[in-house]
């Protein structure tokens, strides 16, 4: 009699662990640097559906992307470096994006018709969807060091958009499958977990350990929180806030990207799919208070089962309403809390 | 400046009014010259954009209210458009009302489900607006399209559907076709542009602009700030829901991607493209927005090869390219290479504000009993008791660090304190409102300034008298409000002379320099006509001659009956200045007492001062 409800945890957990993976990523670079990415998302399309292309032997379009992206850094450091009065350092400045971009670009495109195994290819998609983490903070976020939240956040919308359309036009509107990791799978009574289950479960588990450990033991880790917890007193203490920045984002993408190349074998990917997954996300980061990564991701686990129980129980039409539902008492919860005059204003 | 050149300055800046005057007074005439033209001339194509504009318009014109000047973004503002374009179809439709009070229903619902959303979210940081709103339009396009028997589910709602929406009706005629419409939407544009001019000038207005750039400093002079906000989001909402309405008879079809996100995000893009702090950025926006996307929509998918809504890619850069290099928007931009508009002149003799009485009997005015205050593990006042006397100066000094600051925010309500009761004039104001306080007559200075950088000196202060006035949010938006405003003009004018300021009322407040600005601060303070007044190291940055007149000043006030508590670091202030003084180190009161007595305290000497050479 318990088979259905635990069947539907079952598979509320696996999507949970992907809106998890995005929380995580909300949270983590909200706290370092104030943006809150509207298009964490985006970039779960992107890993995807560039494995979808790999395995078909096409070069994806996120490589021109990332080239396109590159060759905005050389000209923004390039225009820095010649204001600064450097023009040697500009020269050099120029070389090391160009590199990569030409590197990047070769590398893609051999990798394309060369037949490679199947996880190296998921490895290329995931790394090559991570570069543009670094390039989406220098070319859209570094330019404006002390823009606000509000900002901040009216500009990942624009990315949003952006990287929605982009998909778009490399990919078309059809839906795209890639094979899971791995045949076959595990019965456990009543619930049947596929290999993809295992898999997903087993990378979005090792991720949040390899997170917490990051965060509490390396110095990097540290170095971020208090980034995190204080923008001037790390800046003071010789942390770099730019680069804590570009490390920040580069983990959010790096989550999106392994949650696009673990999900897409289960429920398949279209352009605008990422999007959606990165709100449900968000309402897991909302849980959170946007603040505690550990409650965000116990928070997106019970989006994730929820969704599954409501779509279930009361209604599959509506389990995206009731899904966006849930943060209104969330917030109200917050807003009741005793809060000083001062907590609420930015 | 000695007379001819005073003259010259004059007769040049008389010029430049001119200028100005028949500058702007002309592009308003042209404006309203097209408005008039399009309808008599322009083709179906033309006049379809235009009433396009003219509705999208009005939703952005209440998303520039609440982005521009309020400091709130909201994701969802298509949802509001979509709540009042449902209401009123399926209230005409199928339960016959009539179509001009189905919209008004339409504009009712919207409000009441913008206060829930009110409700829970205003009182956290701004970008939760914008999350909840987001989430708020997922939900409101998740019921629009689902629930088929009411809505019509994703096919729509209208005549195609077997659900006839009567068209609007005008002395028997019906309004239909874009010609006609034209006069109904702009006719709402219009009226909607001269009620938020109004507004923004009004007491209200002033509020509102306090909201982004320092809600602290409005809630010190009494302005409800939750309250506020949630007006300057009712009134987005609202102006949306009546676009919804105008859009749903203009149509007689409605479908459910009215109000998603992405109409939501268009509506952000046309308020960034124009400018947010413009009532006229607004239009442009929308204008612009309009124009480009039909362009956008008929070239890129030849460039793709593919059909598709590719223009989201360009809108996107637009967006990000827009906040980087341009963030301001189109209209601010144009608007500050124009000539300034002449400022309205002030009238000096408009009747007096109401005065407070002044009381001078005996006894302590504010009291402090045992506060605490922690944050996290530090405790930043500690069991700290003192005494204001009625009518007296006191001193609150000590290195920093000391809990001064705290002290002020927890007296002024910025702060409620963990433990202890604090009381002024007789009433316990522990776990009051800054808000509520200040209308008790307590007035503040800022030790971090809070002022509205963009508005003039005179609005500056003038937020100073928002707890002794009285005009609302209506008699604001209609401009009823103006024998209250030329009192509160003419009054700020008189403070602003009283600091020393009164050489340009009308220049922007980011014009001054650090020192002139702690002046400001003191002027607003005063246009409270307070009872008590706390003033947060109000000598920093002055020039000697300036703390002189400082000191003047602060003295005359006191003969005038005002009660004073001063934060200062310059001792040679403090010391001409109080009765006493009161000591704090670590968060503890350490010494209080006559100024001359607590010098030569030797816990404050060796805790403060430094140690005495002997």
């Amino acid at each position: 009699m318990f088979d259905i409800p635990l069947i539907l945890l079952f598979e509320g957990l696996t999507n949970g662990a992907i809106y998890a993976l995005m929380a995580l990523g909300i949270v983590v670079l909200y706290s370092v640097t104030g943006v809150i990415n509207v298009a964490q998302g985006e970039f779960v399309m992107l890993s995807a559906l560039s494995v979808a292309s790999l395995l078909a032997g096409q070069v994806p379009g996120t490589v021109y992307l990332v080239v396109a992206g590159l060759v905005l850094w050389a000209v923004y450091d390039v225009i820095a470096r010649l204001r600064a009065g450097q023009p040697l350092r500009a020269l050099v400045a120029a070389v090391v994006p160009l590199a990569v971009a030409a590197a990047t670009y070769l590398v893609v495109v051999l990798a394309a018709g060369a037949n490679l195994p199947y996880l190296a290819l998921i490895l290329l998609a995931v790394a090559l969807t991570t570069l543009l983490g670094p390039i989406c903070y220098r070319v859209i976020i570094q330019p404006l060091p002390r823009a606000s939240v509000l900002v901040f956040l009216i500009m990942t919308i624009g990315l949003h958009l952006a990287l929605t359309g982009l998909g778009l036009a490399f990919w078309g509107p059809q839906p795209y499958t890639i094979p899971p990791f791995q045949r076959g799978g595990v019965r456990f009574g009543a619930v049947y977990l596929d290999g993809q289950d295992l898999w997903l479960f087993g990378i979005s588990a090792l991720l949040l350990v390899g997170l917490w450990f990051f965060f509490g033991r390396t110095l990097w880790g540290k170095a971020l929180r208090a980034a995190a917890v204080n923008r001037l007193g790390a800046r003071l203490s010789g942390i770099s806030v730019v680069k804590a920045g570009s490390v920040a984002f580069t983990l959010s993408v790096f989550l999106s990207a392994v949650a696009g190349v673990l999900i897409t074998p289960i429920t398949k990917m279209v352009y605008d799919f990422g999007f959606m997954l990165g709100l449900k996300g968000f309402v897991g980061a909302i849980i959170g208070g946007l603040a505690n990564p550990a409650i965000a991701v116990l928070g997106a686990l019970f989006v994730g089962v929820a969704e599954q129980f409501s779509a279930f129980y009361i209604s599959s039409a509506y389990k995206d309403v009731l899904v966006f539902l849930l943060i209104i008492p969330v917030l109200l919860m917050r807003s009741l809390q005793h809060l000083d005059f001062e907590e609420h204003v930015e | 400046m000695n007379a001819p050149d005073g003259r010259r300055a004059a007769a040049s800046r008389t010029r430049a009014d001119t200028v100005a005057v028949w500058l702007r007074g002309g592009l308003l005439v042209i404006f309203l010259a097209v408005l008039v033209a399009l309808p008599l001339t322009a083709g179906a194509f033309e006049l379809r954009l235009a009433n396009l504009v003219g509705m999208y318009g009005l939703v952005v014109l209440g998303l520039v209210l609440l982005t521009g000047y309020g400091g709130l973004a909201s994701l969802g503002q298509a949802a509001f458009v979509g709540s009042g374009a449902y209401t009123a179809a399926i209230l005409a439709s199928r339960f016959g009302l009539n179509p001009w009070l189905s919209i008004v229903a339409g504009v009712l619902l919207s409000l009441v489900l913008a206060w829930l959303i009110g409700l829970v979210t205003l009182r956290l940081k701004g970008h939760y607006l914008a999350l909840a709103t987001l989430a708020w339009g997922l939900v409101i396009t998740g019921v629009l399209r689902n629930w088929m028997g009411v809505t019509g589910g994703n096919t729509g709602f209208g005549s195609a559907t077997g659900n006839r929406i009567p068209p609007l009706t005008f002395l028997g005629e019906e309004l239909r076709g874009d010609r006609v419409y034209f006069i109904l939407v702009w006719g709402c544009v219009l009226l909607a542009l001269w009620l938020l001019s109004n507004l923004l000038r009004s007491r209200t207005g002033r509020a509102i602009k306090s909201l982004r750039t320092g809600a602290i400093a409005a809630a010190s002079f009494g302005v409800d700030v939750q309250r506020t906000k949630m007006i300057t989001f009712l009134i987005a909402a609202g102006l949306a829901a009546v676009a919804g309405g105008l859009h749903t008879y203009r149509e007689l079809f409605i479908v459910p991607g009215l109000a998603g996100l992405n109409a939501s995000i268009d509506y952000l893009i046309m308020a960034v493209i124009g400018g947010l702090t413009s009532i006229w950025g607004a239009l442009a926006g929308a204008g612009i927005f309009v124009l480009l996307k039909e362009q956008l929509q008929q070239w890129l998918p030849r460039i793709v090869g593919r059909t598709g809504n590719y223009e989201i890619i360009a809108f996107g850069f637009i967006l990000i390219l827009v906040l980087q290099y341009a963030r301001r928007g189109l209209v601010p931009m144009l608007d500050s290479l124009l000539p300034r508009m002449p400022p309205r002149p002030v009238k000096h003799d408009a009747a007096p504000l109401p005065a407070r009485e002044v009381d001078r009997s005996p006894g302590a005015l504010l009291e402090l009993r045992g506060v605490t205050r922690s944050f996290g593990g530090l405790t930043a006042v500690n069991d700290l008791s003192f005494a204001v006397e009625r009518g007296s100066i006191v001193g609150l000094i000590g290195p920093n660090g000391a809990g001064k600051t705290t002290a002020f925010n927890l007296i002024t309500g910025v702060l409620s304190p963990d433990s202890g009761s604090i009381t002024f004039n007789g009433a316990a104001i522990g776990s009051r409102a800054p808000h509520r306080i200040a209308a008790l007559g307590l007035a503040r200075t800022f030790q971090h300034l809070n002022l509205n950088p963009g508005m003039s000196l005179i609005e500056n202060v003038a937020l100073g008298a928002y707890a002794r006035t009285r005009s609302g949010l209506l008699g604001g938006m209609l401009g009823l409000d103006h024998a209250e405003e030329e009192s509160v003009r003419s009054e700020a004018v008189r403070h602003l002379r009283r600091v020393g300021l009164d050489e340009d009322p009308h220049a922007r407040a980011d014009s001054l320099p650090l020192g002139k600005v702690r002046l400001l601060e003191v002027a607003r303070a005063l246009m409270a006509d307070p009872v008590l007044l706390l003033l947060d190291e109000p000598a920093a940055g002055l020039r000697r001659h300036e703390k002189e007149d400082l000191k003047r000043l602060v003295r005359n006030l006191k003969a005038d009956g005002v009660t004073v508590l001063l934060v200062e670091h310059d001792m040679d202030v403090v010391m001409d200045l109080v009765d006493t003084l009161v000591v704090m180190n670590h968060g503890n009161k350490l010494a209080e007492g006559p100024p001359a007595v607590v010098r030569h305290d030797p816990a404050v000497i060796e805790a403060y001062l430094g140690r005495e050479v002997a």
